[in-house]
Parts: structure tokens; sequence; C-alpha cells
């Protein structure tokens, strides 16, 4: 507790202590955080940093299978911009995170908030039905979906013949986008149901009292005050999805197998760039598909950020 | 073991007299002061013996299943030298991860397997030992000639590995299924379209084949019967691209024709539904399927057992030398980084040349051969399959291998290649749509991508 007194000082004399410097006791809590910290700061910059740095530098170059390799400048970049398999990918994302993410969340907040009210049976076990998809592997998951959506054997298209109807064709190019988004949905749902319910969990139980005296119901008191309580943790789940959605490569990756024709080596931006890195031979260029990807997620969580923000400001 | 040995001795005294020749010509090349490029004398059977009495690991990378047993017959031949097989993976995984350990530098094999297409691209980073001097100078004569030409470098002066399995193309095909629908084994691509009508119109639910859009190594094969020679390259900087010629635009058409008609359906192959499809009849043949389809098909459609035929492929003319092609096949290469290349060159020619280690990669592992040695060995060609109704298919294929015609090339980049292809031809295949059209955008594609890599397009 020695922390504890020196932090008490009663008769405050900062300008001797300034010139004397941090005493020696601040110095060694210094030497003791930096040591610390130490193996994270490492690992960040090694696993992190430095591949980041590299793989910056690395776009700026064209290494030709034939001719070498030439400083570009950023031609890489100028060249993605115009690249219509980019931007397809790019646009893709963007209608899979406008229907998916709110329907994803959607859903995880309702769940959270049931649980929370407690108006279910089988509480625990609920929870824990909605949360084990996330435990799953996400290329398992895929494999089990895509035999799911199978067109000649799975269970729907089974189901479809014995009612006479045709089987839906969930690995067409018309389905293939929701088939993904059920998915990732599937996949996500219970993962943000638990931070949502954790973030409940964590609501001053006073005020909901307060709530039941003014005369409020259980809508009321999760529209009026559970949600608005929770925003924090709703913009965390919401920014944690939007990374995801752009980053989107496991589950079409592994459709590709069973539908080779309908998710194409540009189907995402992070499977463009990964086939243009094995395929093409063409790592400067995937260094530079994913940097502008990276920028990409920045822009768009930022603004949702901001415009949350604004939100909650012009609410107050 | 006792041929093993007569074998390696007939191989040795044909090597030792090439030693002779090749110093000569060494002689004569030192003089003229050299260009810097590396020795081609052969290695002399004395550093061979030396080599292969030192205790040596190799590693080899391959994803051949159960290949340790003839890896164990090498051993037993050479104690000295031990051998560690790797799988890195299969196919497109398997090159991903040597071109990382070449780019690298360290942890690539000291022998590997290559695909017959991909040859080349792996030649195009200097990363492939020339086996010239370290194989005896008759070797080639024990390949089927077609064969071996697709281990050579483009000038034919080098030989870039030694070839493992081929996949001469014929046609698999239910016997009932034919005979109840009243049609006969087509023998020309016009007889099978119009097999094709009276075995769907017999049973609509069944094609007569299955076109898929995913397999560009099959329409590649199908080029190459057809008499198109889309890829070439010059060893250099200048590569031919033509997968727009009127051969590959008449194959393209036959197809398209048969598809929009839906006489043959369009799911992707090695798929889940594929192998359903085989099984279950709704294909009544695989055409065209290449020689390791036979025994791939026993395990896929095992219900189906006795049903099935093999045949020759169909012919784009009637009456002529019947001309069939190949669709996949594999050999292995030494690696230029490799510390031990005699022994690892050893070991390559005696893995896939020995008539032990050979015959049992074709009986066990069901790989098709490509030594003229095993091909024609009863213990091979004689076998009756049960799952063909008692046909000998082994001495079909033997006999189609026979037919495939020698002069046909690659870029030094097909995974891009078949990855285009894929995207533009396979599409308009899948989406029953404009094959033909789908060739020229597949020609713009490559011809761009060709530019961009630094090459001249011829």
């Amino acid at each position: 507790m020695t922390t504890a007194d020196v932090r008490l000082p009663e008769k405050p004399s900062p300008a001797p202590s300034l010139r004397r410097g941090p005493s020696r006791l601040r110095r060694r809590e210094n030497t003791a955080a930096w040591v610390l910290i130490a193996p994270f700061v490492l690992v960040f910059l090694l696993f992190l940093v430095v591949p980041i740095v590299y793989s910056g530098y690395l776009s700026l170059f064209r290494e030709q299978l034939v001719g070498g390799n030439t400083f570009v400048g950023l031609e890489n970049y100028t060249r993605a911009l115009t690249d219509p398999s980019f931007l397809s990918g790019v646009a893709r994302m963007a209608v899979f995170l406008v229907i998916q993410v709110p329907v994803m969340l959607g859903l995880s907040l309702v769940f959270a908030l049931l649980l929370d009210a407690g108006v279910l049976y089988l509480q625990r076990f609920i929870r824990l039905g909605i949360f084990i998809p996330y435990a799953v592997p996400s290329v398992i998951a895929a494999l089990m979906w895509g035999y799911l959506y199978g067109g000649d054997f799975g269970p729907f298209a089974q189901l479809a013949e014995k009612l006479g109807a045709p089987a839906p064709q969930f690995l067409s190019a018309d389905w293939m986008l929701f088939s993904l988004m059920n998915i990732v949905s599937w996949e996500f749902i219970g993962y943000n149901m638990i931070i949502l319910y954790a973030a409940l969990r964590s609501v001053p139980r006073e005020l909901f009292d307060a709530a039941a005296v003014d005369g409020a119901g259980t809508v009321r008191t999760a529209w009026s005050i559970k949600i608005p309580a929770i925003r924090p943790a709703i913009l965390l789940t919401v920014i944690f999805s939007v990374i995801g959605s752009f980053q989107l490569f496991n589950e079409p990756s592994i459709l590709r197998n069973i539908a080779p024709n309908v998710i194409g080596v540009d189907y995402t931006p992070n499977l463009y760039a990964y086939n243009l890195a094995f395929i093409n031979r063409d790592s400067n260029y995937a260094a530079a598909i994913a940097f502008i990807l990276g920028i990409v997620i920045m822009i768009v969580s930022y603004t949702v950020q901001l415009s949350a923000q604004r939100k909650e400001r012009a609410a107050r | 073991m006792s041929r093993t040995t007569t074998t390696w001795r007939r191989k040795a005294t044909g090597l030792t007299a090439g030693i002779a020749v090749a110093a000569l010509a060494l002689t004569a090349c030192s003089s003229g002061g050299g260009g810097g490029e590396a020795t081609t004398a052969a290695v002399s059977q004395a550093d061979i013996d030396k080599a292969m009495q030192t205790p040596t690991t190799l590693t080899f990378w391959t994803w051949v299943p159960d290949i340790q047993k003839e890896v164990d017959l090498f051993e037993k031949a050479y104690p000295k030298i031990k051998v560690e097989v790797v799988n890195v993976g299969q196919g497109a995984d398997h090159y991903k991860k040597m071109r990382s350990a070449l780019q690298s530098g360290k942890g690539a094999p000291d022998v590997t397997q290559i695909e017959f297409q991909h040859v080349q691209s792996f030649a195009l980073g200097d990363n492939l030992l020339d086996l010239t001097p370290y194989i005896p100078a008759d070797t080639k004569d024990d390949y089927v000639p077609w064969v071996w030409q697709q281990v050579l470098s483009t000038d034919g002066s080098k030989i870039w590995s030694i070839p493992q399995d081929s996949g001469p193309m014929g046609i698999l095909y239910r016997d009932d299924m034919f005979k109840a629908a009243g049609v006969e084994v087509p023998t020309t691509w016009d007889d099978f379209a119009t097999a094709a009508e009276t075995i769907h119109a017999a049973n609509p639910s069944t094609y007569i084949t299955n076109m898929p859009g995913n397999d560009m190594g099959q329409f590649t094969g199908m080029m190459w019967q057809i008499g198109a020679r889309p890829f070439g390259w010059d060893g250099d900087k200048t590569v031919t691209i033509d997968v727009n010629s009127d051969k590959a635009q008449q194959l393209a058409q036959y197809w398209q024709d048969l598809i929009q008609k839906d006489l043959v359906s369009t799911d992707p192959d090695f798929t889940d539904t594929w192998y359903q499809g085989l099984a279950n009849g709704k294909y009544a043949s695989w055409s065209p399927a290449a020689a390791w389809g036979p025994v791939f098909l026993q395990g896929t459609a095992e219900s189906t057992s006795g049903l099935w035929r093999a045949a020759q492929v169909p012919q784009w003319e009637s009456g002529g030398d019947p001309v069939s092609a190949n669709w996949g096949g594999s050999s292995d290469a030494v690696l230029k980084s490799t510390k031990n290349p005699i022994a690892a060159a050893q070991f390559a020619l005696w893995l896939n040349h020995d008539p032990s280690s050979t015959l049992m990669m074709a009986n066990e592992q069901f790989l098709f051969p490509t030594t003229n040695d095993t091909l024609e060995n009863p213990e091979f060609a004689d076998q009756k399959s049960e799952f063909y109704g008692g046909q000998e298919v082994n001495k079909l294929f033997a006999e189609i291998s026979t037919t495939v015609p020698e002069d046909f090339g690659w870029l030094p980049f097909m995974d891009y290649a078949y990855s285009a292809g894929q995207e533009t031809v396979g599409k308009a295949i899948a989406d029953k749509g404009d094959v033909v059209g789908a060739l020229k955008a597949w020609q713009d594609d490559l011809v761009s991508y060709a530019k961009q890599q630094g090459f001249t397009v011829k």
C-alpha cells in the first residue's frame, strides 16, 4: 500500500518534484510496466506491425514472372480502383452488410432481451443452444451448410421432393449471397447475443424497479431503458460485424468447392486477394488490394461510429 | 529384386558409354570459353555409386496415397538412402506450399511431384534440376514417347522430371443403359450427339454424360484431341496463346449445342452431386474420362459394378487413325536447391523406372503407367476387371496411350490459365450460355495477364 501513501500528499509541492523528475518509486513502476507489457509489444510488433509495413512496402512494387521486380509507386492502387473484379466484390459485400448485419444483430438483441427478461423456459439450455454455433469452426459450418443446401440430396431438396415442389436452388447465382448470409448469421447470432446479454446484466437493476413503479411493462422497459443503456455494446457488435462482413472468406471459399462456377475467384475482396497471391502469383497487387480493403473497412466503421455518436448527442 | 539389379546394370552400362560422349562434348565446349551455363556433363558411375553408398536423407513431397510402399522398395535397394515422404496437400495446395518454400529459399523438398501441365511453370523460375547428366542417355526409350515429351524443356534439351503416371483419354459408359436405349457405343462425336438425344429421350432424367464447368483439365484434354494447340512457350519470354482457334471454337460449339439442347448435364465434377450422378445413373457415361478413371469410378459407383464398360474416345473424323489425348498425369522432379542432386535424381528415376516400383504403382495405387515395360507387363495389361464386366480395361487404355499426339505444349502459368478458363468458358458451360464467345474472353484474359507478367505474346 505504499502507492496509496505516496498519492496522499496533503501538502502539494509540485515545483520541487518536477525539478527532480519522477521519483525513484515512479521510475521503478514505469520499468515494471514496460517489462510487463514487453511480451505483448514484441508480439504486436512482430506479428502485426512488421507484416503490415512489409506488405505496404510490397504493394509499391511489381514483380513479374519474367522481367523482375520494379518500383511502381501507387500503380497497384490506381489499378485496384478501376478493377471491376475488386469493385464488384466490395459492392457485393456492401449488399451483404446492409442486409445481413441488421438481421443478425436484430435477432441477437431480441434473444438477449428475452433471456434478460427471464420470460423463457429452459433459460440456460436456450442460451447455450444459441451460442453453440459460434463454437463450431467456420470451415466446418460451411461444409455442413453446403451439405444442407445440396440440390440433389440435401434435406431441403428431399423435403421439397416429398411435397412435390421443385428443390430450392440455394447454391445458384441468385440465392448464393443469401445462403451465405444465413450461414454467417447462424454462426454469429449467439456470439453477439452473449455480448449484449452480458451488457444487459450490468445495467443497474434499480432502473427497472423505478420503471416498474412508473408503470412500464416489459416491452417498454426494454425499449426505453435497456436498449439505450447498452448502446455502447450494440455499437461494438455493429463494428465487429462490419469488419467481419468485408473480410468474408472461409464460407465462400468452402462453398466454392461445390458451386465453383457461382462463386468466382473475385466473389469477395478477400477471396480475390488470396487468389491474386496464389493463383495469379501477383502478391504485390494482392497486398495493395488488402490495404485498400483495410481502408474501406476503417472508413465504414468510423462512419458507423460517428453517426451513432451524433445520434446519441441528438438524443440528449 | 533380381529384375531390379539387371535393369540397373543395363542402365549403368548405357550410362558409362554416355559419359565418354558427354566428356568429349564438354572438352569441346570448355575450349570455347563457355557462357556461364551449368555443366551438362554426365555424372560418372563412380560418383553415383559413391553417392548411393553415402548415408543421405531425402525429402519427397507427393500426394500419391501409400507411396511409402514403393519408397520402401527403394530403401531396400539402397539402404544408405532414407526418403522422408511428406504429403503437403493435393494439387493446388501442394503447389502453393512449393512456391512458398521456393520463394523463401527454405524448407523445399529434394524431390517433388509435379503434374505435366505445371512442369514448365516451375522450370520458369529456374527451380528444377536438369536431370540429363544424372540419368542414362537412353532412358527416354523406356517411356511412352508423348509422355516423355511432357517432361522435357520446351526446346527439348533438358529433362525436368521423370514421368510417374499419365491419363490417356477414353470413355467409360453404362452398358446396360446404352443397351436399354438401343444405342451403339459411339465411335465419332457425331454419333455421340445422336446417342445423346436417344438416351435423353428414352429417359428424360438421364444424360449421356456430364460436362462440368470447373474442369479445365478435361476441357484442355479435349482441345488436345481435336487438334487445337492453345498453349506454348519458348522457354524464355515469349508465349503462344491460342485458345480461340477454329478447332477450339468447333469444340466449344459442339458442347454448347448439346448443353443448350439439354442433352448433357453441367454439374461440377468431383463434387457430391457428381458422385451421386455417376452412382445413380443420372449420367450414362463419363465422356471423356482418363485412364485413371476406371479405378476411381469403381470406388465411386460401387453399386453399379459389372454394368460399366470402357471404350476408345469418340473421334472427330471417321475413318482415320484414332486420336486420343491426355488428361492428368504427373511426374517427379528434383529441385535445384537440393544438396544431394545425385541421390535425389537416382531416387526420382528409380521410383518411376524400376519395374518392381512402377508395376506396384500401377496395380496398387492405380497410377496409369508411363513405362513401356509396365504397360506391356501381363501382370498389368491382362487384368480382367469385374467392375467392367470382365473387360481388359488396362490393355485398352494402353492401346489408347499410343494414339496420343506428342506435340502439346503448356504455358508457364497454367494455374492462372485454368482459373481464368473456369471463370469464362467454365461459367458459360455452367450457365448454359455462350461457350464459343467465352473462348474469346478467355483468350483476352490470358493475353492481358501474360503481358502484365512481362511476356511477349505471339
